[in-house]
Formats: structure tokens, sequence, C-alpha cells
């Protein structure tokens, strides 16, 4: 693992090294495309919390002893995992208006990647729910706790231990998918990066720029999820005390 | 003596296969009642059923003179609800073979958790009676140690703490040192031991501790395929066993040791 | 409004034809998609620090980084070199480039899922190391992870959207297209939509079917 991270920073700082040295005159593309940067970070932030609160409630429900609630669930993440995620941001984006609901491009990026990505991690919400030991329920039976109880402190917090690093995997696939948002007018770096091609023709030097930007973006979600899954695991007794 | 716990005609199935065979069984109050038989006998499954962590198809349970399987309604029995029963099942305590604790808490946190949010109890108070027990089963100085920093030995004593904080009128303990290395089998049976000398307990002991059960219980009971074959006090049940299947068990295990 | 089924039968022939192009780029990009991910995983397990490095850093940036730059960058920056490539040519590259990274990972765990055993054997039977790779290891590597390889192929074939980005005349273009002229996107772009989630839910069933047939297989 160590590995691999300092790989990534090795290939970010020669990359990184290579254009400032090759590329005089490189400096009047960097606001625009830090303000792009910008945005790509607002939607990634707004669309991952959406994920997870749509990936919990649709993961318990998927397990719900209640059929109505499964069958929503079941709906949702099939229809969002069957279908591309630019189809759904087309979709939200051209067809929705025509029932007389017209949202905001940015509304609709937010909206339509967070539900993208929740489906995904229903998956990952259920299965690490699925792999708690079931001695932990007989325990909390025997201690006379109810069902929601048990689920809100017995359950859940060990699932969220499970399921820190396969989040941290969707959430760099949702950075990656905030690319499509270019395509429904919002100006975030990739948007930025197509514009100032056109302008510049400079094509290599732009794009391995806006590459090397994407890719440090995503180390950050690494390195960020890294930490938590160090903080969390240390709740199951590799050091620290409460 | 009313009975605290009662089995009338219980029968526990899993498919076709019958674990429980029209059980009758009573536990008198601050009884010790050693369980013992051959794997697959049934017996974990009578203190699961007991501690409703299993179904049951026919018969009725009492605890303390409420039904535990069933409820009344319109002066009929029907099968108990969840509500119900966690009414009823407050009475009893269990501990498992491993030991179950909650990973993501430290011991202390595994004994308060359950008092906190089942019976209401302020956090001073929970803590008070956490850390007593832990006292008394010896691990006033692992209160804040997680479970996967504690031996086996340990955790057991931790899970039995935790189970006496919820102030149980009857205790279950299922094969409660099967799990642990030999050497830590005996702490755990001295706590134990302790607690059938100063708290007025019952006891539901599935074990395969002959010495201990034959030194600790007052009544033992045999299983063999979902009933129980034979039962009595430990002096006679060790030494003139009536029964053609218990004479084999006692045998076969006395030469195992 | 309401769904139109005419204009929706109107225009089915249309989107049928652009569905070819989808399912055109889809199995081609993923057959590059599979070489060029064998030969990173192999690349990636060398043991030369030199060849598995590189190869490493590769996988790494192709897989963090978005899709859609990849496209353009390969449609954009080819002509440069004066290779003037068709967008559908430039989108498939970039497609099978993208995946041969996720497939790369694929082989890996496939790879040294086979017992070290299984080489020792090969070299006291004195079979050549290319013939050992080819004829022993590779039959028992591949196999196990077809369930995992067809899922990246579904996921590949969900990113053919993408290529409407560089004006590839594949299902979304067209529905685009379709709703630009009509005024009327609910049809073309919702159609499209079924289209995607008909062809998921079926290969799902399918792979699910093809992780039980392996599962038999092996017991």
């Amino acid at each position: 693992m160590t590995i691999r991270l300092a790989f990534l920073i090795a290939l970010m700082g020669f990359t990184g090294g290579l254009m400032v040295a090759s590329f005089a005159g490189f400096r009047e593309f960097i606001p625009g495309l830090l303000m792009g940067a910008w945005v790509t970070v607002q939607i990634t932030v707004l669309a991952a919390i959406l994920a997870v609160v749509a990936a919990m409630a649709a993961g318990l429900a998927k397990l719900s002893r209640i059929r109505v609630l499964r069958w929503i669930a079941n709906i949702y993440v099939e229809i969002f995992r069957g279908t591309s995620a630019l189809v759904q941001l087309f979709w939200l984006y051209f067809v929705l208006p025509h029932f007389g609901i017209s949202l905001s491009a940015m509304t609709v990026a937010v909206v339509g990647l967070g539900l993208n990505v929740g489906a995904y991690g229903a998956e990952v919400v259920r299965g690490s729910i699925q792999a708690v030991a079931k001695g932990q329920y007989e325990a909390a039976t025997a201690l006379n706790m109810s069902r929601s109880l048990t689920m809100r402190r017995i359950i859940i917090p060990q699932a969220v231990a499970a399921m820190l690093p396969p989040w941290g995997n969707l959430f760099i696939e949702l950075l990656k998918a905030t690319a499509l948002v270019s395509l429904i007018t919002i100006t975030d770096l990739t948007f930025r990066a197509y514009q100032l091609n056109q302008v510049t023709l400079r094509t290599v030097e732009i794009f391995t720029l806006v590459l090397v930007v994407y890719l440090a973006l995503s180390l950050v979600i690494t390195i960020g999820m890294r930490a938590l899954e160090r903080r969390v695991g240390a709740d199951f007794g590799t050091g620290r005390v409460l | 003596m009313d009975p605290i716990v009662s089995f009338q005609g219980v029968t526990k199935r899993y498919g076709y296969l019958s674990v429980l065979k029209e059980l009758d069984l009573d536990v008198a109050p601050n009884e010790k009642v050693a369980i013992i038989g051959p794997s697959g006998s049934g017996k974990s499954t009578l203190l699961r059923v007991l501690m409703t962590l299993e179904q049951i198809q026919e018969g009725i349970i009492y605890v303390d003179g409420q039904p535990l399987t069933h409820m009344e309604r319109n002066g009929a029995l029907v099968p108990a609800d969840e509500r119900y029963q966690r009414s009823v099942r407050g009475k009893i305590g269990m501990v498992f073979q491993n030991f179950n604790l909650f990973p993501h808490m430290t011991a202390l946190q595994n004994c308060m958790e359950a008092p906190m949010n089942v019976l209401g109890l302020s956090r001073q108070d929970a803590q008070a009676r956490a850390s007593e027990l832990l006292e008394m089963v010896g691990l006033a100085d692992k209160m804040q140690s997680r479970p996967n920093r504690l031996s086996g030995g340990q955790q057991q004593r931790v899970a039995i703490a935790r189970a006496l904080a919820m102030r149980p009128k009857v205790m279950l303990f299922d094969e409660v040192t099967s799990a642990l290395d030999p050497e830590l089998v005996g702490e755990v049976l001295n706590v134990i031991r302790k607690l059938g000398d100063e708290h007025n307990l019952t006891m539901l002991m599935v074990t395969h501790q002959m010495g201990f059960a034959r030194e600790f219980a007052d009544r033992v009971c045999f299983f063999y395929e979902g009933r129980i074959a034979e039962q009595g006090p430990p002096n006679e049940f060790f030494t003139d066993p009536k029964n053609e299947r218990t004479r084999a068990f006692l045998s076969a295990v006395l030469e195992a040791h | 409004m309401l769904f139109d089924w005419s204009f929706a039968l109107e225009i089915l022939p249309i989107l049928a034809q652009a569905a070819v192009i989808t399912i055109e780029a889809t199995l081609i990009g993923f057959v590059l998609a599979l070489l060029l991910g064998l030969a990173l995983a192999l690349a990636r397990m060398s043991r030369n620090p030199f060849i598995s490095f590189p190869a490493a850093g590769f996988i790494e940036f192709i897989r963090s980084t978005p899709l859609l730059i990849q496209i353009f960058f390969l449609y954009f920056v080819f002509p440069k070199f004066g290779i003037v490539l068709p967008a559908l040519v430039a989108g498939i590259l970039a497609l099978g480039l993208h995946y041969s990274t996720y497939c790369a990972e694929v082989y890996r765990a496939g790879l040294e899922n086979v017992p070290r055993g299984q080489w020792e054997a090969a070299t006291a039977l004195n079979l050549a190391p290319m013939a050992t790779f080819r004829d022993i290891i590779l039959p028992q590597a591949i196999p196990p992870i077809i369930p995992a390889l067809a899922n990246y192929l579904v996921a590949l074939f969900k990113e053919t959207p993408l290529l409407s980005a560089i004006a590839v005349l594949e299902l979304m273009q067209t529905a685009k297209i379709i709703g630009s002229d009509t005024f009327r996107y609910l049809e073309p772009i919702t159609l499209v939509g079924l289209f995607f989630l008909v062809m998921s839910l079926v290969s799902a069933a399918l792979i699910r079917q093809g992780e039980a047939w392996l599962r038999r297989r092996r017991s």
C-alpha cells in the first residue's frame, strides 16, 4: 500500500515538474483550471454526501422485513446501476423539464451522480451488514436489546468499519464520473480543459495537466480514506482508548 | 416452591429433524442445573430456545410464572410477539461459547450498553454497576481494554459481567469454557463458583467439565436425542448411573481424561 | 406531457441503428481491454522493477482519472501527429485502454491464485516457460475470473454513451440529435435508458448463471 502511494506521489512530482519546466506561458491557464477544479470538488463532496445517505437508506431497506421497502430499494438500485450515469444525467437534465420539473444543472449533477453512486453503495452497505457475525445479534438478544437498538449500536458501527475500503473506491469512481457534468453545461475541470483546448490547441499540455489534477484529487481521497480506516480500526482495539 | 423455569411439552424442529422432543423440565429458583450429553443431543438448543434465539414448534416455556413463548389474548394463549417476549426475557441472561463481546466497545462499555439503553440507567449508575461487576470477575485493570486485547478467559469473564449487569434471575451458560485454552478454563469456572456462592441466581449450564458439574451442580441432566435420558443429584448420577446410555457416555468421557 | 408511443415507434429504427454502433464499440473495446490488460498484468507482475513499476504507475494513473478526458485526449492528440482518427476509433481506443487497467488487476488476481506448485511441476517436466504459461497456468487462471471480467464488460458497455462527447453517432448522441431536432427528449432518452437497463439486467442474470456453472464445475 505504501508502495502504491509512493508511486503516485513520484509520478505526480515527475509529471508536474515536467509541465512547469517545459511549458512556459502555461501560467495563464491556471486560474481557469483552478476554478474548474473547485466546481469539481464541490460536486464530488455534495454528491458523496447524497450517495452515502441514499446507500444507507437503500441498503437497510434491502434488509428490511417490510416487503414494500425491499421492493422500492431494489427498483432504485437496479435502475441506477443498470443504466449509464450519463444517460441518468441527460434524463434528469433534458427529460424532467417535460414533466414540469426544471432543475439547475448543478442540482442535476449532484442528484444524478449522488443517486448513481448511492445505488452501488447500497450493495456495499447491505453486504457489510450481512457480514457482521451472527453471534453479535445473539448477544444483543441475550441483553434484551430491541431490533432497532441492536442495529444502531451494535451492528451498524461494526458494518461501517468494514465498508470503508469499498467506499474509498466508490468515491474515486464518483470523482471520475464528475467529468460527465461538463456535458450538461457545468464549467467543471473537464469543461475548462475542453474549452482551453479549443482556444489554444495545446492538447497534450492541457489534458495532461488536467489528468494530473484529477490524479491528485483521487490521491487526496485515497489518503483521507486510509486515515479514516486507521481511526475506525483503532476502535477495534488496535491501540486507542476512549 | 414454584419453578422459575418450566418447559412443558416443548418440541423444536429444524425441518424434519426434531432437536427437542416433547421436553418437560422444571427448574427451581436458585437451583444449579448442569446439562450434559453428546453433541447434537439438543442441550445447547434447550438454552437457545429459552433465550428466544430460536422458535419452538410445540409446547410452552414459562419463566417466573409467565409464559415466554406465548401470551394471553382474550383468555387464550397465542404465540408471543416481540414486544411481549422482550418483557419476559429480561429475566434471563446468557453467556456464549464464543463470548460474542462487542468488538468496538471497551470491556466497560460492553457492560454499560444494555443497562443504559435497555434498562434506562443513568451513565453514572451504569458505570458504577459495570465497574463493580468487572471488579468481581477480577478485571478491574482491564475496564478500558477492547476485546481483542484480552485473552479468551478474560473475554469470557467480561461476558459474564455483561450478562450480570442486566440483573437476570436466570443465567444460561452455553459451553462457556469450550473455546478456551486449557490453562484459562480455571479462571472462568472460579468466577462461576463465586457467583453461585454470593448471588441468588438460577443457573443452567451446558458443560463438558464433568468435575465441575459434579462439584457445583444441584442436579445433572443427561440429554440424549432431544430428551432427558436421566437426571438426578450429581453424587448419585456420577456414581450410580441407571441408564445404559449415561453409562456409555460417562465412561467415554472419563476415558478421554 | 405524456409518453408519445407513436413517436417512440417512429424513432425506434434510428435508435436501433445507433445501438449497433454502441454494441460494436463495446465488443471491440473489450477485446482491446482483454489483450492490453493481460499485457499490463504480466508487466505489473514482472520481477524487473523497470517494467513492473511503470506498469503499476500506468494502471494507477489511468484508473484514477476520468475516462471522458482520456477520450478527449486521444481524439484531439492524434491529429497533432498527423494521424486523423475517426471519432469512433479514438473512442474505442480510449474505452479499451481505460478498461485494460481494470482487467489487468483481475488477471493479476487470477494468476496469483494459481498455486506455485504448478510452475514447479511444469519445470520438473522440463516445459519451456512460455509453454508452461500458455498451456498450464493460463487455463487455470482464466476460468475463475470470467465473472469479474464479464462485470467489466457490462461496465464498459454502460460507459459507451461518453462517446457522444466526441460526436460518435452511438445511442446517446443519436437520442440527443433526435431531441434537439424535434424538441422531444422524453422518448429518445427514456428509450436509451431502457435499452441499457434491459441489457444490464440480462447480462447480470447471465453472469450469475455463469458463476453458478463455474462453482458446480469446480466442486
